[in-house]
């Protein structure tokens, strides 16, 4: 089971990025939990600076704008 | 064609990309081609509508169609240009370079640095307090704030397209001598304690993204991306905008507006900016009015110390920073940027009269 966390304080694209995380997850038959953090103290924690970002398993993947499918799809295939 | 390179399988990437580039050749130049033959073709156009010549009616009619066509191009490839330019930057990257810069320059480096690099204002939260908290001065994250929204491309295209490239210039010049002095200033002040107590609490950490190295075609794509974003969101305000400007250009008498907004008049700049304040506006939708003002003897440092009032301070804008920063933090934001714009209307009013 990996742990996916959305970072975003919930505009529109960051909802759009965790559907898109979500599909990607059920197209490659991963088990995937997916949590959004909204907390701007932990965003920047991450060193976060550009919303939507992605973090898999602890680990930043993604900052800035809307990721591209194939590349989420890489994100969970490797971590 | 998006759709081809994004699904091709790995071995085909080399091929899809050179077709792309291939393809966006292309496009300029049938762009360059259709832009030299509009002014012709939208007289034509005009000539065979039933409406006597010379009249307001004439005026205004061919202010549309001609200027619909023409600043929908232009904001086109300014765009498109401003979307591929940014791919080269990330607000991560602009961090790293300014985290512990000193005042002076490091405000000059961030206006500029607040111009190219691309971010949504649902980021302006994170940006502030990772920008702060990794050891960039105050008043050189302010400068980037500020110079971020005033500066913006829809503004720099549309500029560019109806008023020409004097103006558009002058408009950056604008711009950046605002965001630099603005934040400067506030970072004399030594404002820090009046921070959110959480902001100065954060430490941020850091990441390294793996190979963020983009290829010419994932450039081509961010720019057509940038295309589809911002036409997807303007397109109204621009045809609203352009009806109003030749509105403005067909019927108000110029002598009532260059009487009223001209340079002649001490209070015109602060009578301007105070106007602008409250409005909040899209710059797609206030340009094409502002470009009929100038046509019509406006002053110009008046009209874009009007425009960058309109575009810089906005309520939603205060709403999310209010997050981070005290009120009294926000009324020096305000007070210091308003004053800044009023004092580079006076020096655009004085240099170009």
């Amino acid at each position: 089971m990996k742990l996916v966390k959305i970072l975003g304080p919930g505009c529109k694209r960051c909802v759009a990025t965790a559907d898109m995380v979500q599909a990607e997850a059920n197209r490659l038959g991963l088990p995937v939990t997916i949590e959004k953090v909204t907390d701007y103290a932990a965003i920047a924690g991450y060193g976060v600076v550009s919303t939507p970002g992605i973090v898999i398993d602890g680990k930043v993947v993604h900052a800035g704008g809307l990721p591209k499918p194939e590349d989420i799809a890489k994100w969970l295939a490797a971590a | 064609m998006t759709t081809d390179s994004l699904t091709a399988p790995p071995s085909n990437e080399t091929s899809g990309s050179g077709k792309l580039i291939g393809a966006t050749i292309v496009c300029l130049i049938v762009w360059f081609v259709v832009y030299w033959y509009l002014e012709p073709f939208s007289k034509w156009a005009v000539s065979l509508m039933p409406i006597a010549r010379g009249s307001h009616l004439e005026e205004a009619a061919s202010f549309f169609i001609y200027d619909t066509p023409k600043v929908l191009m232009l904001l086109a490839l300014v765009v498109f240009g401003m979307g591929v330019v940014r791919s080269f930057f990330s607000p991560e990257r602009t961090r790293a370079f300014l985290a512990g810069k000193r005042e002076g320059l490091g405000n000059v480096a961030a206006a500029s640095l607040g111009i190219v690099t691309p971010f949504c204002s649902c980021s302006a939260v994170p940006l502030f307090v990772g920008f702060v908290s990794s050891g960039v001065p105050l008043g050189v994250t302010f400068s980037f704030l500020i110079a971020s929204p005033m500066i913006n491309e829809v503004a720099l295209g549309l500029l560019f397209a109806l008023a020409g490239w004097k103006v558009a210039l002058t408009y950056l010049a604008f711009g950046l001598a605002v965001a630099i002095i603005a934040g400067w200033t506030i970072g004399r002040l030594h404002l820090e304690g009046w921070l959110e107590q959480w902001v100065r609490e954060v430490r941020s950490g850091s990441f390294d993204l793996p190979a963020g190295h983009l290829s010419a075609a994932d450039r081509i794509h961010a720019g057509i991306e940038a295309m589809r974003d911002i036409f997807g969101r303007v397109w109204v305000w621009l045809i609203i905008g352009i009806a109003a400007g030749a509105f403005i250009h067909g019927y108000v008498p110029a002598e009532m507006l260059s009487g009223i907004m001209g340079a002649n008049h001490w209070w015109s700049v602060p009578a301007a900016v105070l106007v602008g304040v409250p409005i909040y506006s899209n710059a797609a939708g206030i340009i094409p009015v502002v470009t009929a003002l100038l046509g019509k003897g406006a002053a110009l440092g008046t009209v874009l110390a009007f425009m960058m009032s309109v575009t810089a301070l906005s309520a939603p804008e205060m709403i999310i920073l209010r997050k981070v920063l005290t009120l009294r933090l926000i009324a020096v934001f305000v007070g210091v940027v308003t004053l800044g714009i009023i004092a580079v209307g006076y020096l655009f009013n004085a240099l170009f009269t």
